[in-house]
């Protein structure tokens, strides 16, 4: 079955040319004129302005570790993120918790834990398989180094980015 | 011929070319990326300006990015000046020389101001001042072709060679349109000397603008129905000539990569950016010294800033420079504008354009010039 599509009846205005293109010519004016003047910006210039005021409570940025109200690592080192991590950006070498310390009933801790944050791809799967609520996607976007080792976050530079955490797991607390 | 005339040559040459066209393509460079920004609700370029962290000082100096034209032109330098082993050697660099010195050329005969007084002689400021200027300017201008022609045809690869062969195609139609549309203008004034024309329309009002002088008779606005037309044909040949959107067909970086510069890099590509933009002022120039009273300030002749006063007060050529620059700067404006607002030309859509209505138009308004001529005074 063939269609014929109608081709749409131009007006003599619109057949001379000359009117739409005045039209086309004060529209871009006027886009023009409004930046200009400072009313019709939409651009923010990066490092001076920045979004972050606006960004969401779920805003996915770079995974950090956090601890408890009583400086614990949450983490036991059950590896379940470095399984779970898509592009293999965890890795973790877990070690006992010695039998004096407060926390020795947790068992394990991570000796070492790095995110290699060139492999990151901010997909906050870690945050979601976590048991212990012990790693959050925070707000940090603009991760950058001059090196690949730079890059690598270490235990350290995680717990400096993911602060304390207050709340939520309560299952280790010794007060309990 | 007498020294200070060589002399005097010597020194406008140097000083239109390098003071007033390269800056003036540098600037524009730069005011085409801005304007499509502001058209677009972009903010533009506005990093680059004097690197003083790298003297050693705490913030650099953005300046709204105006020196981005010479980071740009560092750029052109210090890159790759890639030959691909395919072309034909001879004529790959032949190409871009012959885009630029047509479009440098024409700048000669294009009076810049009315006249200057120096160590008591009279200055035109015009490099040459032929009585053929617009023929001249034809003359040459249609020679920058043979640069994108070769340059398709020598880079030997299929997409340069389309842009060539449209780019000869597109310039022989609106080169007719062109030559017809400036007749009536030529009719009015009679003559040939782009100086003695805007001298008249000093005096008589600009042809676009009769309010002062002759331009007060009712030849002069009948005349208009004519000038309106044949400036309205001129404007878009020349849009065409110079190869602007929306006529960029020999370019037309979505369909033929970049068309005719295709396997041009670094300065023998820069070169052909700076003849495009060379050839805008040019045209710019040109239509603003025959439709829009050239260096003349409206109505300088009655209030003491015409001719006359040029040849007695040193200011007032100055001011007449100033006020052709003015006028060159906003007619580039307008060129920019309109790249920004309209979408290329299907080719067959421009040749129609070109053969079916434009020459017709300017034929008819060359008759209707004649009988305006004849028969009103």
């Amino acid at each position: 079955m063939s269609y014929v599509v109608e081709r749409p009846k131009l007006t003599l205005s619109e057949r001379l040319y000359f009117p739409s293109i005045l039209k086309g010519l004060s529209i871009t004016f006027g886009h023009l004129f409004r930046f200009v003047t400072g009313k019709g910006k939409v651009t923010m210039s990066y490092p001076e302005e920045k979004w972050d005021d606006s960004l969401p409570a779920h805003y996915r940025g770079a995974p950090t570790l956090v601890t408890d109200e009583q400086e614990r690592e949450r983490c036991v080192a059950c590896q379940l993120c470095e399984f779970i991590c898509p592009p293999r950006a965890i890795t973790i070498i877990p070690e006992e918790i010695p039998s004096d310390n407060k926390f020795a009933k947790v068992e394990k801790r991570p000796k070492a834990f790095e995110i290699d944050m060139i492999r990151c791809i901010y997909c906050g799967m870690c945050e979601e398989v976590c048991p212990e609520q012990a790693i959050f996607l925070r707000k940090d976007y603009a991760i950058t180094g001059t090196t690949r080792a730079e890059m690598v976050h270490d235990k350290k530079r995680l717990y400096e980015l993911g602060g304390v955490r207050e709340g939520l797991v309560n299952k280790w607390n010794p007060l309990k | 011929m007498d020294w200070f005339f060589i002399i005097s040559s010597g020194v406008k040459i140097a000083v239109i070319t390098f003071g007033i066209i390269l800056p003036l393509v540098a600037l524009s460079s730069l005011a085409e990326r801005k304007v499509s920004a502001f058209i677009q609700d972009r903010i533009g370029p506005n990093r680059v300006g004097i690197p003083m962290t790298l003297l050693g000082a705490k913030k650099d100096i953005a300046f709204f990015g105006l020196v981005q034209p010479l980071a740009d032109g560092l750029k052109f330098i210090l890159k790759e000046d890639f030959t691909p082993k395919h072309v034909r050697k001879f004529y790959f660099w032949l190409a871009p020389a012959l885009v630029l010195v047509p479009a440098l050329l024409t700048v000669g005969v294009i009076p810049f101001g009315s006249t200057m007084q120096l160590f008591g002689e009279q200055i035109p400021l015009v490099i040459a001042d032929l009585n053929i200027g617009p023929l001249f300017v034809f003359a040459i201008s249609s020679l920058g072709v043979y640069g994108i022609v070769l340059a398709g045809w020598a880079s030997n690869s299929k997409y340069p060679f389309l842009g060539g062969v449209r780019s000869s195609s597109q310039m022989i139609s609106y080169e007719i349109a062109l030559g017809l549309s400036v007749i009536p203008v030529l009719m009015i004034f009679g003559e040939l000397n782009l100086g003695s024309i805007v001298q008249f329309q000093d005096k008589n009002g600009w042809l676009l603008l009769p309010l002062w002088g002759d331009g007060l008779s009712l030849q002069r606005w009948l005349l208009l129905v004519p000038l309106v037309i044949s400036f309205i044909v001129f404007t878009i040949s020349i849009f065409a000539e110079t190869n602007r959107m929306p006529f960029d067909l020999p370019e037309c970086e979505t369909e033929l990569v970049a068309g005719y510069h295709t396997e041009y890099s670094s300065m023998k590509f820069a070169l052909f950016f700076l003849g495009e933009y060379a050839a805008m002022i040019v045209g710019s120039g040109l239509i603003v010294t025959l439709f829009l009273g050239g260096w003349s300030i409206p109505f300088g002749d009655k209030i003491g800033l015409g001719y006359e006063a040029a040849q007695n007060t040193w200011w007032v050529g100055l001011l007449h420079l100033g006020c052709f620059l003015t006028k060159v700067v906003a007619f580039i404006f307008f060129f920019m504008w309109v790249r920004w607002t309209l979408p290329r030309f299907r080719f067959d859509q421009l040749m129609r354009l070109g053969w079916v209505f434009f020459f017709e138009i300017a034929l008819f308004n060359v008759f209707l010039t004649a009988l305006i001529l004849m028969f009103v005074k």
